[in-house]
């Protein structure tokens, strides 16, 4: 109680937080850009792994494509996730970012959103072009791109948690993989079932919509959740 | 002595409930054996053969308390989470770090006999059914409880921060239970229901209550043996646990 008597009366809404921390983190990407094209890269190898391990039988790599493009996006957007809080934590920003006046929900929500305009739009706009190579027709191609639009938000959100939680912990990685993946689980089952939908002539609404909900879940959800794994990390 | 005359905030301190938690121990062991053995007796010997099914059913009576249990600790462990993260209260973190090895422990059972019973009645060891899916979903986040209470030194920041993962995965817990409602798949639909009247013969439905009970109070025996060693562990340096350590050399 008391820290909140010794903070001045400023009322400072989320929104410009949210706003800074999108900027600060764009412009820091912006100036890796070898690092974005590194994760790209890794998708599109990931992807092209496929065809050559299960041979090029077109029947089956049409059946496969939709899975194969989601399990790579998951594995891209899990090795993104170190980005998010890594580099500030390592250099303490991360603690100077949790003592700012603004909220530090907003705060996170804007460096998620930072993280999926520079890793999950770049891997949505580059899938119709690999979708194709699994012999996709249009309308899969579009619920394709449609469903990775509104689940890849999701995927961010999600392992915003998991990067906050293992902040400075030895084996990071393979234990971030176990703690992201499993919650990744149904992200991808409705992912991958846009398109199936769409070949069962039923429409994609039913997953995309689903894909909907969970990201309006997860955005109102996963920055309360990583603003809380920051500060025990920062403890 | 009435209700309000305990101070129950007292057994949350590790040293006061180190004694409560042998006693309880003690005698939901004591009770856990005899209902696991008539329950199984009444199980497997009394209980008629399914006419469909033959004797193969009978594994319910392992399948159904393993799996129920396995989603009932982990709401139990993610409600000890939410205590220890909103309290702070340590006591309430080792509850929830004494339950998850035996709710990993049904999660694995209830997979592996269901395993076992889908080869005579499905034909299959495995499939990808919702169920069955997000019930390994739920090992997973067992494991991953676990695996990262262990990467992290420092106790207490372990406490919190699997703490916040434990309540991001119960979201998972509603997702298993209506799976089989919400997801017209293989796994079939309940069979004991509270609101509806039972679709299976009396004998049978009293041998699987026997079972779930057994189950419940194993769970509980168990939990509250591990309880007990991690307090000591951790309050190793405490004088009370020195005094305890000399009385016992």
């Amino acid at each position: 109680m008391s820290e909140a008597a010794e903070q001045p009366a400023i009322e400072r809404s989320a929104w410009p937080g949210v706003a800074w921390a999108v900027r600060r983190d764009l412009r820091l990407a912006l100036r890796s850009k070898a690092e974005l094209g590194v994760q790209l890269l890794f998708y599109a190898v990931i992807v092209t792994l496929f065809p050559l391990g299960v041979g090029a039988d077109p029947a089956l790599l049409r059946a496969l494509g939709p899975g194969v493009l989601w399990v790579a996006a998951l594995l891209a957007s899990l090795l993104s996730l170190p980005r998010l809080f890594a580099a500030d934590f390592a250099d303490g920003t991360l603690e100077q970012i949790a003592l700012s006046p603004y909220p530090l929900p907003a705060l996170i929500s804007g460096k998620i959103l930072a993280h999926w305009l520079t890793t999950g739009v770049p891997l949505v706009v580059l899938s119709p072009l690999l979708a194709l190579q699994f012999g996709l027709d249009s309308s899969e191609l579009v619920a394709l791109a449609a469903g990775l639009l509104l689940g890849t938000p999701t995927l961010s959100l999600l392992g915003a948690i998991g990067a906050a939680l293992t902040l400075g912990l030895r084996a990071g990685g393979a234990l971030l993989a176990l703690l992201v993946l499993p919650l990744y689980v149904p992200i991808l089952i409705f992912g991958a079932g846009t398109v199936e939908a769409m070949r069962a002539g039923l429409g994609a609404g039913g997953e995309l919509s689903v894909l909907g909900a969970a990201l309006l879940a997860a955005a109102i959800g996963a920055p309360l959740a990583s603003a809380a794994a920051v500060r025990i990390a920062l403890d | 002595m009435s209700f309000h005359s305990i101070n129950w905030f007292r057994f949350a301190s590790p040293a006061s409930f180190f004694p409560v938690a042998a006693k309880l121990a003690r005698w939901f062991a004591v009770l856990a054996v005899p209902l696991a053995a008539a329950g199984l007796w009444l199980g497997l010997v009394v209980a008629p053969t399914d006419a469909q099914q033959g004797d193969a059913y009978r594994i319910i009576f392992i399948h159904v308390p393993a799996a129920w249990m396995s989603m009932f600790i982990y709401l139990v462990m993610a409600a000890w989470c939410a205590v220890s993260l909103t309290l702070n209260a340590r006591l309430s973190a080792m509850m929830a770090q004494a339950l998850a090895p035996t709710g990993a422990l049904f999660t694995v059972i209830a997979l592996w006999t269901g395993a076992l019973w889908g080869k005579p009645a499905w034909g299959t060891y495995w499939a990808w059914d919702a169920r069955m899916t997000s019930e390994l979903i739920l090992l997973f986040l067992y494991l991953g409880y676990m695996a990262l209470r262990h990467a992290i030194d420092d106790v207490r920041r372990a406490d919190r921060a699997s703490a916040v993962l434990a309540l991001v995965g119960a979201v998972n817990v509603p997702i298993i239970y209506f799976s089989v409602q919400w997801w017209n798949t293989l796994h079939q639909g309940a069979t004991v229901s509270l609101t509806a009247a039972p679709k299976m013969a009396s004998i049978m439905l009293i041998a699987l209550m026997l079972m779930t009970f057994a189950a419940w109070f194993y769970a509980i025996a168990v939990a509250m043996v591990r309880v007990r060693a991690i307090i000591l562990e951790r309050e190793r340096r405490t004088s009370w646990a020195g005094t305890l350590a000399g009385a016992a050399r």
